[in-house]
């Protein structure tokens, strides 16, 4: 077990210290400061016109006036590239410089290495988001002057999870990578192709799995329609990208009420009521199960490569 | 200092740890069969049968390529052999990687350190990973670090340290865990003939004063033959010789003939027929200023006293063919 935590205790210590994490938090920070207040600057003015102030704290992250992506779009953005850049040379720097050799003969497992710096990249993401949340909503609530309700907050804790579960996902990717690869930029280079695959690829691919299974016709009838529509959205779901997306969608903007395509049918008669937060967790919940899933596949594969694999200086 | 560094030694091997013995009843802290290591169709490492002696200091000598690291990767359990068995300290390798991991200490081909870390730190984290508790691992480090002579530039950056630095840094990490066995992979690999004769210097220390086993491989004979007590030759993954190195020496010699080369004053015709008499030279021929005899056995010993007969004066005296070298060149051009 010491070896878990001396491994934990160097590696967070290491992260914490360096420049790769001054520039990524200075970048997010920015973004968020930068994005809230613009927010707030829209809110205010919709504000004095209009009474409602449900859920007006909530708007800071999600809403925007078009002159910047609002905090959600930066964050799903930004969040892959901070985990790609906490793993993507955890493993092949310490190949590369020798080190690994003399860690390796050291009495400790071989999966202490691994998991002891996964876990002291997620300590750092965690506490790099959760300060970047705390400062953002500081700046928010100066901004707008109304403080979130009991509701709000649990909300914005939820999505704080969501996404460090999701950076942490993209940096047990890149630490895979980091075992594949013998030299770091490959594997720098390998996850940035993931990233933009999933970001910008996958939709496209989803529609044409949605083609090949549920062939559309000239002028297809509302079943073949909507299953064409599921199709599409399940295969887009193996897209983490997409599972970040959805959760984050859903647990920020309480009158979302399901993902899928809803019928006319199904509206007629539907009351327009934000669902509770109960109601949006469980929503997100297989969301969740899937980043972790994914996460844990990623851990099976740097395994199974990393812990017979031979060392040599 | 050796005599307290020896206690602990003894403490900290693990009861029910028995080591296998050879036909003298000397322990053995390595001790391998048939061990083989096959990267697909080509064989690293070929029936390799091998043990060292507790408190000896054993080298296993080959030329690049022999299979030396491999065999080393695999006594430390860091890479599984394709067959064969060993035992490390009692343990066995593959299967116990922990415990051999826990009382080996191993310096790596090209020992690494993290370069943003001082030296010292450096040995922190070592002294962590292995469990030692912060009081001791201070003590420890600053003990090491003395014995390394390392103590003023431990708190450099491990980037700007030398290669000889590094090296003996890498002695002191190995020396943290108070070690039973210690394998030194290329110790003098890159060092300049002063910090080789310092790194050996330590090496002899450490074996004598704390009574560690040492282990280390190398392509250098004559650096080498200075301070291990046995050797293994070990050539495109076979061991073809294995003992101490006067052993070795006279199994090289058995049917060979010698070239023993003097110069004595005068050096007259009187010298020569003095030293074509010593039973066992066959020959002595003139070469610039020096005779060279041929004889089928060392005969240095009865040189002086023909040259001094024959009433001149010894100037110069050498064996042209010495030591492991020729033991070296004879199985590498056999093997
Ligand atoms: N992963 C591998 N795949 C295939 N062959 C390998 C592999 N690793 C090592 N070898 C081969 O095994 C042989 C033994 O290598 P090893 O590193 O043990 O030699 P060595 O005696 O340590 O040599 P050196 O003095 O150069 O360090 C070499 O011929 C090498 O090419
Ligand atoms: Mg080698």
């Amino acid at each position: 077990m010491h070896g878990l935590s001396a491994v934990f205790e160097k590696e967070f210590r290491d992260h914490c210290g360096s420049r790769r994490f001054m520039i990524l938090f200075a970048l997010i920070c920015l973004a968020g400061l930068s994005a809230v207040y613009v927010a707030a600057q829209s809110i205010r003015s919709d504000l004095s016109s209009d009474s409602s102030t449900e859920f007006v704290f909530l708007k800071l992250f999600t809403s925007s006036s078009g002159v910047l992506p609002p905090f959600l779009a930066f964050i799903s953005f930004l969040g892959p590239l901070v985990g790609l850049a906490l793993g993507f040379d955890a493993i092949n720097s310490e190949k590369n410089s020798g080190t690994l050799s003399r860690l390796l003969s050291q009495p400790l497992f071989r999966d202490s290495v691994i998991n002891g710096k996964f876990l002291a990249g997620l300590a750092t993401i965690a506490l790099m988001l959760a300060s970047i949340m705390l400062v953002i909503s500081g700046l928010g609530l100066k901004l707008i002057g109304v403080p979130p309700s009991l509701d709000e907050m649990v909300r914005l804790i939820a999505f704080l999870l969501i996404t460090i579960v999701y950076v942490a996902f993209w940096m047990a990717v890149s630490i895979l990578l980091s075992v594949l690869f013998r030299q770091a930029a490959t594997s720098a280079l390998a996850g940035m192709a993931l990233w933009i695959f999933f970001a910008f690829f996958m939709p496209m691919i989803a529609g044409i799995i949605a083609n090949v299974v549920v062939p559309m016709n000239a002028d297809p009838d509302t079943l073949t329609l909507l299953r064409h529509e599921n199709v599409s959205q399940m295969a887009s779901r193996i897209s983490p990208t997409t599972l970040f997306q959805e959760a984050t969608v859903t647990v920020l903007t309480p009158g979302i009420r399901t993902l899928g395509p809803v019928l006319v049918r199904d509206v007629i008669g539907m009351i327009p009521s934000p669902l509770s937060v109960t109601q949006s967790l469980l929503v997100v919940w297989p969301h969740m199960v899937g980043l972790v899933a994914l996460t844990l596949i990623c851990f099976a594969a740097s395994y199974t490569k990393f812990l017979r694999e031979e060392i040599r200086a | 200092m050796g005599e307290r560094a020896f206690t602990e030694t003894t403490q900290t091997s693990k009861p029910g740890l028995a080591l296998p013995v050879d036909e003298t009843g000397a322990p053995l802290i390595v001790h391998t069969s048939d061990l083989t290591k096959a990267y697909g169709d080509f064989v690293a490492v070929d029936r390799l049968n091998f043990s060292v002696r507790e408190g000896d200091i054993f080298g296993l000598l080959g030329p690049n390529g022999a299979g030396k690291t491999t065999t080393i990767l695999m006594l430390l359990g860091l890479t599984e052999p394709t067959a064969g068995t060993m035992r490390v300290c009692g343990f066995n390798s593959t299967r116990d990687p922990l415990n051999v991991k826990r009382i080996v200490g191993y310096l790596p081909e090209n020992v690494g350190f993290y370069e943003e870390l001082t030296g010292r730190e450096n040995l922190q984290y070592t002294a962590r990973l292995n469990g030692i508790p912060a009081q001791e691992a201070e003590r420890r480090i600053e003990s090491s670090l003395a014995q390394v002579g390392m103590l003023e530039a431990a708190d450099k950056k491990a980037g700007q340290f030398s290669r000889g630095m590094r090296q003996r840094l890498g002695i002191a990490d190995v020396l943290l865990k108070n070690p039973r066995l210690v394998i030194l992979d290329e110790p003098t690999l890159g060092l300049d003939p002063d910090g080789v004769n310092q790194l050996l210097d330590l090496i002899v220390r450490m074996s004598r004063q704390q009574k560690i086993t040492v282990m280390l491989s190398s392509h250098q004979l004559h650096q080498v033959q200075q301070i291990c007590d046995r050797v293994g030759i070990f050539v495109k993954g076979r061991m073809v010789a294995e003992g101490n190195i006067e052993e070795l020496w006279k199994q090289t010699l058995k049917g060979r003939r010698l070239i023993i080369e003097v110069q004595a004053v005068p050096q007259g015709q009187q010298t020569v027929t003095a030293l074509q008499g010593i039973e066992g030279v066959e020959a002595v021929e003139r070469s610039g200023e020096m005779l060279l005899l041929s004889c089928n056995r060392d005969v240095r010993d009865k040189i002086a006293k023909a040259v001094g007969d024959a009433g001149a004066a010894l100037l110069h005296l050498r064996l042209l063919e010495h030591g492991l070298e020729d033991i070296y060149f004879k199985y590498f051009r056999e093997g």
